[in-house]
Parts: structure tokens; C-alpha cells; sequence
């Protein structure tokens, strides 16, 4: 490597932005943020050619802390929106970011159709298993015997499996991570943003304020004691009897990508002013 | 699988990513203690930020190195998920008292000396284990320093944590 080329390489620090982040002093999502601009450095794209898009809560303001593209859109549409950013810009890398509550409840619908439109980006949920933004209600993935004010004895409700989903419905890259571990962290989002189609890496990131517990976490998660495989129905069975604290590339498929046409749609403004013609 | 440096260089390499996660754990420290405008714990972040920054750069100066060199993730011999040297994300809090952040960074430094010493132990090369007993030692000294700062420190009282309109209004 010559020293033009070291010169020009990018640091993590090349795309953090100058807002500091106003989440709660110990929050498991300030790592993610250093994993996401790790993992951009690794792959060396310019922030110029990276979108950010969120949704809403906690995590979704992750897109202001970094220097790429942001988008911080609506409650549970943030794929919705980088669908339509990755099918318009296909030279873009989209990056997705979110929280549980926004992604499998409010966005569960959006979810699932992602993974089975496998458009190549790649969805980053910060899972603390709570609403945290609006003071601490249960959320999809919360234990049914979580007892709070809120929830008295728990809500009684299975929590959602959403590595197992993403697998059902056709998500091409699966991978779970831990915010305690920013540098696997990175070197697994780096992977998902490299891997073709619709890549879904769940990091479990502990909320300090409504689920202090979860800073017990660091003593339960371990790595993954299986290979990833490239099959989606294996990778489900596992997923199905694991405890939630495997960390590690869980699926990598071979799905082809929904196709980029970028080029392809340059229709004339007669073209389009056509199709809409009683 | 993690593996013990059997290289001087890739031994410094270790030591130096060590020094630099440090000075990456004390800035996000200071930012949110500056964010939550706790000033003092801020600043008292921010200086052992660029005590760990001067540590990296004479690890750089030592080897003669202008950039950081790549780790491989192997080489990252280390417990656990994070460098020694790096304090938990999880054990600060907005209310803090500069008694804590010191209490932090010595647990930091007793963790990165007895690192060293072990690493010391179990190396078979005699320039890795000169110098992981040479940074053990100064790590020792560090120690023997936010401890001497701790004592001109004033000890939180019981209650610091109390806060009249509290985030979790559940409790």
C-alpha cells in the first residue's frame, strides 16, 4: 500500500457527525453507533455514496449522528422509505437503522415484506426488548413475564422471534450481534452491507434505564458454537431452540437480490403522463 | 481463536489498540456527560481521554509508525469483549461523581496491568514478554496514580443518584 492510498483511507471518525448523541449516559446503542462507522470504514465507501435512513425512537436518530445521507422518517416506514431510495439509487449504499418497538411492531408488516423483496441493504435493529423513548412499555420482543408498572405481572404475551421471521420470510443475511462487543459488532455489520439482498443483523443492546437487568447480558451472550449456513430452514431450527444470546453470522444465503435498474426506467415524461390517461 | 503476539510488532500493535479504545471509551464518557451537563465528570473524562491519547502516541513514536497498523481479530488477545484498558459502556451514570470516574479508570488500569502480567506469562518470545513486563509496570504506576487521586477526591454522598424528577417515573 503506498502512502497515497493510506493517506486516503477513510476513518471511523470520517463519519461520525459533530452532534453528539442524547441518549441515556450507558446505553448499549452508543457502541452501535461506533460499530456502524467501524464496519463503514471497513468497507471504504465515501459517506457521500451512503444513506442512513430510521424510523422513530431511541435508535432512530442514529442517522443525524453519522456524516452519510440520513433519513429519520416516520414510525416503523423506514424500510419502506429505503426500499424506494435502494430501487431509485442502486449505487447507494442503504443502511437502515431502528429499534424493536418500530421495527416488529409498528413496522412488522414492512418487516417481513423486506426480507422476501431482498433488496440489497442492510437492517440494523438495536433490540432492548423495550419501548424505551416513550418511558418503558413492553414491546414486541419482551418477556411475557417482565413485571412493571406498566405491564403489572408481566403482558402474558410470547415475544417475537424476529431472527426466525426474517429467515421464514426470505431475509438473505442473518446475523445477531451485541453492543458490548463493538467490534464484533462492526466486523458483522461490515459483512451484512457486503453480502447481496436484504441483510438483517439484530444487536441486542441493553437499555440501562427501564431494563437495568440487561446489563447482565455481557455475562450470557457467547458465540454462535455453529457455522453460519446457506440454509434458511437449518438456520431456522436453530434459531428456534437457541436462547437469544448466540452472536455471530446465523444465515447467509444465496437468494439473488431484487434486481437494481438503475438506467432502465428513464421514461419519457410523455411516457409516464400516458399511463395515468382516462 | 485468539491467539498470544509472538511478534514485538504485533505486540505493540495490541498494546497500542488497547490504548486507543481507552481514548475512544473516555471521549463517549465526556460527550454524554457533557450532554447531560455534568461538567465536572465531563472534563474529568476528557483528561484521562488525552492522558490515553499521549500513551498511543508514544507506543506510535516508540515504533515508528505514522498510522495505526490493522489488528488482526486473532491477535486480539484480550478477555472478554473489550480492551482491558476500556471501561464498560454500562457503568456510568448522569448523575455521577468525579469519585466515580476515577473509581472507573482504576479498574480500567488494574485490568489492562494484570493483562500485561499475564501475557507476560504466557509468551515464548523474549522481546514480547521485556516488553509486556515494561508495560505492566507502567500500568502499575498508573494505578498507584488515580489511586493518590482518588484520596484529594471527595466521596459521593449516599443519595448521589437522587434525582426529584427521575426518568423511570414506573419505580
Amino acid at each position: 500500500m503506498n502512502d497515497t492510498t493510506l493517506e486516503a483511507r477513510l476513518s471511523a471518525a470520517d463519519y461520525k457527525s459533530d452532534y453528539k448523541p442524547i441518549w441515556c449516559p450507558g446505553c448499549g446503542d452508543y457502541t452501535v453507533l461506533s460499530s456502524l462507522t467501524k464496519a463503514l470504514a471497513m468497507i471504504q465507501r465515501p459517506p457521500h455514496e451512503v444513506a442512513v435512513v430510521s424510523g422513530i425512537g431511541c435508535s432512530s436518530r442514529i442517522p443525524a449522528y453519522t456524516t452519510c445521507y440520513g433519513f429519520h422518517g416516520v414510525h416503523g416506514r423506514s424500510l419502506a422509505a429505503a426500499t424506494g431510495l435502494k430501487v431509485a439509487r442502486p449505487d447507494l449504499t442503504v443502511v437502515v437503522t431502528g429499534g424493536d418497538g418500530d421495527g416488529y411492531s409498528i413496522g412488522g408488516n414492512h418487516f417481513m415484506h423486506a426480507c422476501r423483496r431482498n433488496v440489497d441493504m442492510t437492517y440494523i435493529v438495536m433490540d432492548n426488548h423495550v419501548y424505551g423513548m416513550t418511558k418503558g412499555q413492553a414491546s414486541p420482543t419482551t418477556e411475557p413475564d417482565w413485571d412493571n408498572k406498566l405491564s403489572p405481572g408481566g403482558t402474558g404475551i410470547r415475544a417475537f422471534n424476529p431472527l426466525v421471521i426474517a429467515l421464514a420470510s426470505g431475509a438473505n443475511f442473518v446475523a445477531r450481534g451485541f453492543s458490548g462487543d463493538p467490534n464484533g459488532t462492526a466486523e458483522l455489520i461490515a459483512q451484512a452491507i457486503r453480502h447481496p439482498g436484504f441483510s438483517f443483523v439484530e444487536i441486542l443492546s441493553p437499555c440501562i434505564t427501564f431494563r437495568p437487568e440487561q446489563k447482565q447480558w455481557k455475562e450470557v451472550v457467547r458465540p454462535a458454537p455453529v457455522q453460519p449456513t446457506d440454509d434458511p430452514g437449518l438456520a431456522a431450527r436453530r434459531l428456534m431452540t437457541d436462547d437469544g444470546f448466540n452472536l455471530g453470522v446465523l444465515h447467509a444465503g444465496s437468494r439473488n437480490p431484487y434486481p437494481a435498474r438503475m438506467g432502465q426506467a428513464a421514461a419519457s415524461l410523455a411516457d409516464l403522463e400516458s399511463e395515468f390517461e382516462l | 481463536m485468539k491467539t498470544t503476539p509472538q511478534t514485538l510488532d504485533d505486540f505493540m500493535a495490541v498494546a497500542l489498540a488497547m490504548e486507543n479504545e481507552a481514548v475512544e471509551r473516555y471521549t463517549e464518557f465526556a460527550d454524554m456527560m457533557e450532554t447531560h451537563n455534568n461538567d465536572d465528570v465531563a472534563a474529568m473524562f476528557r483528561t484521562m481521554a488525552g492522558y490515553e491519547a499521549k500513551h498511543a502516541q508514544h507506543i506510535m513514536d516508540q515504533m515508528g509508525w505514522q498510522t495505526a497498523p490493522a489488528v488482526p481479530r486473532e491477535l486480539v488477545c484480550w478477555p472478554g469483549y473489550e480492551s482491558p484498558e476500556a471501561a464498560p459502556i454500562d457503568e456510568v451514570h448522569y448523575l455521577m461523581k468525579p469519585w466515580h470516574a476515577l473509581q472507573l479508570a482504576l479498574a480500567a488500569e488494574q485490568r489492562a496491568e494484570a493483562f500485561f502480567g499475564q501475557l507476560a506469562g504466557m509468551t515464548t518470545n523474549d522481546s514480547v514478554r521485556k516488553a509486556a513486563l515494561e508495560m505492566q509496570a507502567e500500568e502499575a504506576e498508573h494505578v498507584e496514580l488515580v489511586t493518590a487521586w482518588m484520596a484529594k477526591v471527595p466521596q459521593p454522598d449516599q443519595d448521589w443518584s437522587d434525582d426529584p424528577d427521575p426518568p423511570r417515573y414506573i419505580d
